[in-house]
């Protein structure tokens, strides 16, 4: 350790101005504090500071990612082989979709972070962790059949114009991930819809598509709502298991990282909407199948619960005032169930309405704060 | 109408280093007044190096407001008159006689007095600057009527001195400094006391004055949060504020007729040896109390405390405001891979830590390293934790970054100080320096509304 930190300290200078690689001052600023938490002490203020720092919280979204990685790894060998009608070992599941998700997980972080190094070295910042989530979450909301250069061209747009336009982390209006996917979804929709995408390298002993597909086609519902809660249905990489994106959500609120309050109303408001649907179908529109679907299916079906841990809970783009997460989760749920009923065109809603609510997140914070501003000022004794 | 409030939001940091409580008395032999302590003076200086000094004799003025003026805690020499750059003045030293003389302000029953004659005693003693005010945080205009004295008769802040020890027997002093105060304004006095601890019988048989009873965690004992709880600042007005000790000195200006600067304060913190409570006068050198009674290694003094207390050097000069001593031990280390390690022992407010391993009752030797680097604002949620008041922490800091003047006024700024962001800025994620930023918010509105 000790001679390690000697190394670093013995290379600094070169990368500090004026030395001969100083233009590679953020990217060398990123690794020595990756490996060691800087000597900064405090100068103003508070003279003691808390432990927590960015790396850590960032770092605590990728752990709680992880176990829908490697699962998202296997399910994909497993589709793969179901829809060739053949049965492999565990290992042989995995390894198949290692080899097809690792390369989209390296394009996704080599793009997102080459891109941030640089836009950090112009400004003269530090380089911010936030991509260390982005990174990861760009993948596993992709199909995996998705050709690596357009995981590559989403991730540069994602990351040039859905966050560093406006300013880099902490200033974009859009979550980055879902801004990927987005311009993924409407620039090549051919590979990124339909039911050729979700197996990688389909077979046709089965049909390719979703449970959510499967109802856009009038196709009666032929998966068991315990394999759409564990997670053994066709899909984005990371997007299956509900039990596993739960764990996830579990680490976050108990670790204090993601906000309970945006889990927890995104998935009330699509369940209340949903019931709501499904009470009213038999008298109002008795063959549109999304509608009569029992609202837990909502629930455990496509992005919803994905997005409602990991993306809707951004603390960049979600609502920043408790009382406006709660709408704004309320908002996304409500939204998300409203697009795939009433829009069976587009069974995914959850995409959509996540980022919409982004849009409309500062609008929602104003008017909370505003609020706050009148009674304020309602305080003000009436002069007489 | 006494008023009984819970405080929710906060949390108090386990320090070590607590003050053992018997009192010690030391003659510091050189004592100092720091303008820096004092918001917006201007310092016109009235002495010159060589100048013998009385016990409240002037030693400077404000340049804006000539009436307030700044005494001598002791009598002696004026040593030194330090300043910095472009002329900055640091600060008067004064070296002290072995037997002290006073100015002789007469003495008088302040209930017999007018409030002209009140407040001018405490303008010619140097005794008015204890007297501060919100908004701003900045010595009372003494032209001003506040609506209300707010006291806090506890304080919460990390390692912070006992009041009720500080206070004891001295319940003549401060009743007399009540009856002074109380009349300065048309309003009410209010003394604020803590529930979970018996208050000294100098605080609860204190007349003249509102008791009002706080529970809670720090920043219970902060003045800004009492006041946001009990009788909150509206735009055009002004609560006046100051603490216990401050209230004594007044009470003895009136029962001795002499600026008494007489203090005890806590010398505190991990790196000290035997902590424990120091008899000495306002504006003491720390260089006899850390004498034989600091640990070895790299150390920080602090002048107040771990929060919001100034650094020092270790001959350096004990606040205006300040009944506190801090040494904490410096943080200039690397700590290889430090944000990814388990963490078990270190505190913190966030649950990304295992503080549940540690036990409740543990105290923690925290040092001055940042623990991660400077970044974007990201975590929302998290000030709202420690932030009592019914303001929008996240949202008037932002308002404060680009100075808008109309949204700062709007969002409460007139109901805060430095101090009250000092947790916000403790558990930041982002490391941002909140209370410096504050402190610019303030300032600025100062400015826009003289």
């Amino acid at each position: 350790m000790n001679g390690l930190r000697k190394f670093i300290d013995n290379i600094k200078p070169q990368f500090e101005k004026g030395g001969r690689f100083s233009y590679l001052q953020s990217t060398f600023d990123a690794f020595e504090t990756f490996l060691f938490v800087p000597n900064h002490t405090t100068r103003l203020g508070s003279h003691i500071r808390d432990y927590i720092d960015m790396k850590r919280t960032m770092s605590f979204v990728v752990i709680a990612l992880i176990p829908t990685l490697l699962f998202g790894m296997w399910n994909v060998g497993y589709q793969h082989f179901l829809s060739m009608g053949e049965s492999v070992t565990l290992w042989e599941n995995f390894w198949f979709g290692f080899v097809k998700v690792l390369p989209i997980v390296v394009v996704s972080y080599g793009v997102g972070l080459g891109i941030e190094f640089i836009f950090a070295q112009i400004r003269g910042h530090e380089v911010n962790e936030g991509f260390l989530v982005s990174g990861m979450l760009i993948p596993l909301v992709l199909p995996p059949d998705v050709p690596l250069w357009m995981v590559a061209v989403a991730t540069a747009f994602a990351v040039i114009i859905g966050k560093e336009v406006f300013g880099g982390t902490g200033m974009n209006i859009l979550n980055p991930a879902l801004t990927a996917r987005a311009f993924l979804f409407f620039a090549y929709p051919q590979d990124m819809s339909g039911d050729k995408v979700w197996i990688a390298e389909h077979g046709d002993a089965m049909s390719g598509a979703t449970p959510l597909g499967n109802l856009l086609t009038h196709q009666p519902l032929t998966t068991s709502a315990s394999d759409m809660f564990w997670g053994f249905i066709p899909g984005s990489i990371g997007e299956t298991s509900t039990f596993l994106i739960l764990l996830g959500a579990l680490f976050l609120i108990v670790t204090g990282v993601g906000s309970w309050r945006i889990i927890v109303s995104v998935f009330a408001g699509g369940f209340g909407l949903a019931a709501f649907f499904w009470a009213i179908a038999p008298y109002v529109a008795p063959d549109n199948a999304y509608m009569a679907l029992q609202p837990w299916y909502h629930l455990i079906m496509g992005g919803f619960a994905f997005g409602a841990v990991y993306m809707a809970t951004d603390p960049v783009t979600a609502a920043q005032t408790n009382r406006g997460k709660w709408i704004y989760g309320v908002l996304i749920g409500v939204m998300a169930v409203l697009i795939r009923v009433l829009n069976p065109a587009y069974p995914e809603g959850m995409m959509l309405a996540i980022l919409l609510l982004n849009v409309f997140a500062p609008l929602i914070d104003h008017y909370v704060v505003e609020g706050n501003i009148k009674k304020r000022l309602k305080r003000i004794p009436v002069k007489a | 109408m006494s008023k009984k409030i819970t405080i929710k939001k906060g949390f108090n940091i386990p320090l070590a280093g607590e003050a053992e409580k018997t009192i010690t008395p030391i003659q510091a032999g050189h004592y100092a007044i720091k303008p820096i302590d004092f918001v917006g003076v201007f310092p016109k200086v009235l002495v010159h190096e060589g100048d013998k000094v009385q016990a409240g004799s002037a030693l400077f003025f404000d340049k804006y407001r000539e009436n307030i003026r700044f005494t001598a805690p002791v009598s002696g020499t004026v040593k030194e008159i330090r300043r910095g750059a472009k002329r900055v003045l640091l600060e008067i030293t004064i070296e002290a006689d072995d037997i002290p003389e006073y100015v002789d302000f007469g003495k008088a029953n302040p209930t017999s007095l007018s409030r002209e004659k009140i407040v001018e005693k405490l303008l010619q003693s140097g005794v008015w600057p204890f007297i501060r005010q919100r908004p701003y945080s900045v010595i009372a205009n003494p032209a001003d009527d506040p609506k209300a004295i707010f006291i806090s008769g506890f304080d919460t802040h990390p390692l912070a001195p006992d009041y009720n020890l500080i206070v004891e027997g001295q319940g003549t002093d401060f009743q007399t400094g009540i009856d002074a105060l109380k009349k300065l304004t048309s309003g009410i006095v209010h003394l604020n006391l803590q529930q979970e601890t018996t208050p000294s019988p100098v605080f609860s048989n204190a007349k003249n004055v509102q008791i009002n009873w706080i529970a809670g965690p720090h920043p219970a004992g902060n003045v800004g949060t009492q006041i946001n709880k009990i009788d909150p600042i509206n735009k055009g007005e002004v609560v006046w504020y100051l603490r216990p000790q401050e209230v004594i000195t007044i009470g003895r200006l009136f029962n001795e007729g002499r600026f008494n600067a007489e203090r005890i304060i806590a010398l505190t913190g991990s790196e000290i040896l035997k902590p424990h409570y120091i008899r000495t006068h306002l504006g003491a050198t720390i260089a006899g109390m850390i004498r034989n009674n600091v640990n070895n290694g790299k150390v920080r003094y602090i002048s107040g405390n771990a929060l919001t207390g100034r650094k020092i050097d270790s001959i350096g000069y004990i606040g205006f405001y300040d009944s506190q001593v801090t040494v904490l031990p410096e943080g200039d280390y690397y700590e290889m891979l430090g944000w990814a390690l388990p963490g078990v022992g270190k505190f913190s407010f966030s649950d990304a830590f295992p503080n549940f391993l540690n036990g409740k009752n543990k105290k923690y030797q925290l040092d001055t390293n940042m623990h991660g680097g400077h970044r974007a604002f990201v975590m929302t949620g998290r000030m709202e934790k420690v932030f009592p008041f019914d303001i929008y922490p996240l949202q008037l800091i932002k308002s404060i970054m680009v100075e808008d003047i109309d949204e700062m006024e709007k969002l409460g700024i007139y109901e805060v100080d430095e101090e009250d962001f000092a947790l916000i800025e403790y558990i930041d994620t982002s490391k941002t320096e909140i209370q410096t930023i504050v402190r610019k918010g303030i300032d600025l509105m100062r400015k826009e509304m003289s």
